[in-house]
């Protein structure tokens, strides 16, 4: 187990938002997480990456406690994450953007940038290379100078993947990676994740709303409603299961 | 009038803009990442006149006592946001923006009540106040000696801005402070960062002005902050260019007042003021400025 939480329940004032959660995400499992709208998908995300602090419960990654680590030295530790809204850094270049990614892989201090030493260069040349790498298997290499806010909405996608996968994580968290895309769009994107994952050697942790995105790259699933666990398990029988279609369907019985 | 006065004149308005210019950038760099006008800013640079003062006086020579006051603001602007703004980074912004005024009375009375407030001479080293004379044109080294070193440190800013890791992640933290904490970066070190490299400005800003006007008191950032941050409003705050641009503005608009309408002299603070506040009836963000959404390093 990469990823392991025990006993999550996290509440926000008297709400519960997760109760009593736990499972675990394998080394290289892509791992889908389900629901209707407010089940704490993101809660959980929020959870993970250290922007919130459950109120119960434990977060192991990578036979590490995560509990009280800051988000910055979570991303350190190889956990990065996107966004349901896209949050790229508008009004930077796309190369720009997945730079900021590689922070903490530049080597280089103030002083060496200030006096202009070799090393500020070499890093320099070093990382933009890398990221050139990294924009080049999302077939985006030539947009690398573009303004991120004038890409597309299915390439600002790409470019926010592509900064996560910036921070080399081990762990990737995408949130809701096909909203909002074509059937096209969305069967591109399966492939680059497809191929990002066995060439970075990636675990995926993913929130998806489109089931046949869902079916076509999860190894596993986890449905999640008002908070609670309901299936766990291949997602070919999570769309059959009894409680997972009375949680998106409603329940006819008890209506 | 004739040409050698204009011209004259003309170094004089370069030489006070880049007083403005390297001043105004402080408050720039702050309100691109904070979105607070930091108003002690004025005073940050007081402290830096006034340690390079103390120490001269301490028998520290005059280029020591300059990194020395440079270390002193750098200090101060780093404390000011660890120990003023950092508890309030998730509250209103109005909140921040009153804690600035508290902290900019507090430095002034600080002073004030160490030093006193009666007005101080500043030495300077004599090839600083040397006097040039050239084919009519009069004017003292230091006229010249500013705008260089303003050029070479505005030089040295946009570099770290654009080309280096510390200046992405300052243009970024423009935008988002919480995502860019998920690349990995620690938002408050950059954010340190950025108070640094502002108070240094400030201080070298204030050293200048106190070489120019042999004279230093505890209320000196009052005007000279108020101006420059006038000069980062008018060129668009949140940019660098903008602040530079700004500050030349204003020192040219001083200078041609107090050299050409010498009647209205008194009045040249008015007419930064004045300038100002057409600037912003034409054009609401400044002369660089953007809608508040982008980065405009």
């Amino acid at each position: 187990m990469i990823l392991e939480l025990k006993n999550i329940t996290m509440q926000f004032g008297g709400v519960t938002a997760i109760d009593n959660l736990n499972f675990g995400v394998k080394s290289g499992e892509i791992y889908g997480l389900i629901g209707p709208n407010g089940a704490g998908k993101t809660t959980l995300f929020n959870i993970v990456t250290g922007n919130y602090i459950q109120t119960k419960g434990t977060v192991i990654f990578n036979h590490e406690e995560l509990s009280g680590v800051k988000p910055n030295e979570i991303v350190l530790k190889g956990i990065a994450r996107t966004f349901q809204n896209i949050r790229l850094f508008k009004s930077m270049s796309v190369l720009e953007n997945v730079l900021i990614g590689f922070h903490h892989q530049a080597n280089y201090t103030y002083i060496e940038s200030i006096f202009r030493l070799p090393r500020h260069f070499s890093n320099e040349k070093k990382i933009k290379k890398e990221a050139m790498v990294i924009l080049e298997k999302f077939g985006i290499a030539d947009l690398a100078d573009t303004n991120s806010s004038s890409l597309s909405y299915g390439n600002q996608r790409k470019v926010e993947i592509a900064r996560a996968l910036a921070t080399n994580p081990r762990l990737l968290l995408l949130d809701e990676p096909a909203a909002g895309m074509n059937p096209s769009e969305t069967e591109d994107l399966s492939n680059i994740i497809k191929k990002i994952k066995t060439e970075f050697g990636l675990t995926i942790l993913l929130i998806e709303h489109d089931m046949k995105f869902v079916n076509n790259m999860c190894d596993k699933v986890l449905v999640l409603d008002y908070g609670e666990q309901i299936f766990e398990g291949k997602p070919s029988d999570a769309i059959v299961d009894e409680k997972v279609v009375a949680a998106y369907l409603g329940d006819f019985e008890h209506a | 009038m004739d040409i050698s006065t204009f011209v004259q004149q003309m170094i004089n308005g370069i030489s006070l803009g880049s007083m403005y210019a390297l001043i105004a950038i402080g408050y720039t760099l702050v309100y691109g990442v904070l979105r607070l006008i930091n108003f002690a800013h004025g005073d940050i640079m007081m402290v830096g006149a006034f340690v390079a003062y103390l120490a001269q006086n301490a028998g520290v020579p005059f280029e020591l006592a300059v990194i020395l006051a440079i270390i002193a603001a750098m200090v101060t602007g780093i404390l000011t946001d660890k120990i003023a703004y950092k508890p309030l980074r998730n509250a209103p912004k109005i909140s921040l923006l009153i804690t600035a005024i508290g902290i900019s009375f507090f430095l002034e009375n600080l002073f004030n009540v160490l030093f006193g407030g009666v007005p101080r001479a500043f030495s300077a080293p004599d090839y600083l106040t040397k006097i040039i004379h050239y084919d009519g044109i009069i004017v003292p080294v230091t006229v010249i000696i500013i705008p260089v070193v303003t050029l070479i440190l505005l030089f040295i800013i946009l570099w770290i801005l654009n080309k280096t890791k510390y200046g992405m992640a300052i243009r970024s933290l423009a935008f988002d402070i919480p995502t860019v904490k998920l690349m990995g970066i620690n938002a408050d070190i950059i954010i340190m960062l950025v108070f640094a490299i502002g108070s240094a400005l400030a201080a070298v800003g204030g050293i200048f002005y106190a070489v120019s006007y042999p004279s230093i008191d505890p209320l000196m950032g009052v005007i000279v902050g108020l101006k420059a941050f006038a000069a980062a409003v008018l060129g668009g705050i949140g940019s660098v260019a903008g602040a530079v641009i700004g500050g030349f503005i204003l020192g040219f608009t001083e200078i041609v007042v107090v050299a050409f309408m010498p009647d209205l002299g008194g009045y040249k603070d008015a007419f930064a003021f004045i300038f100002l506040i057409l600037v912003l009836l034409f054009k609401p963000t400044g002369i660089m400025g953007q809608d508040l959404d982008r980065s405009r390093f």
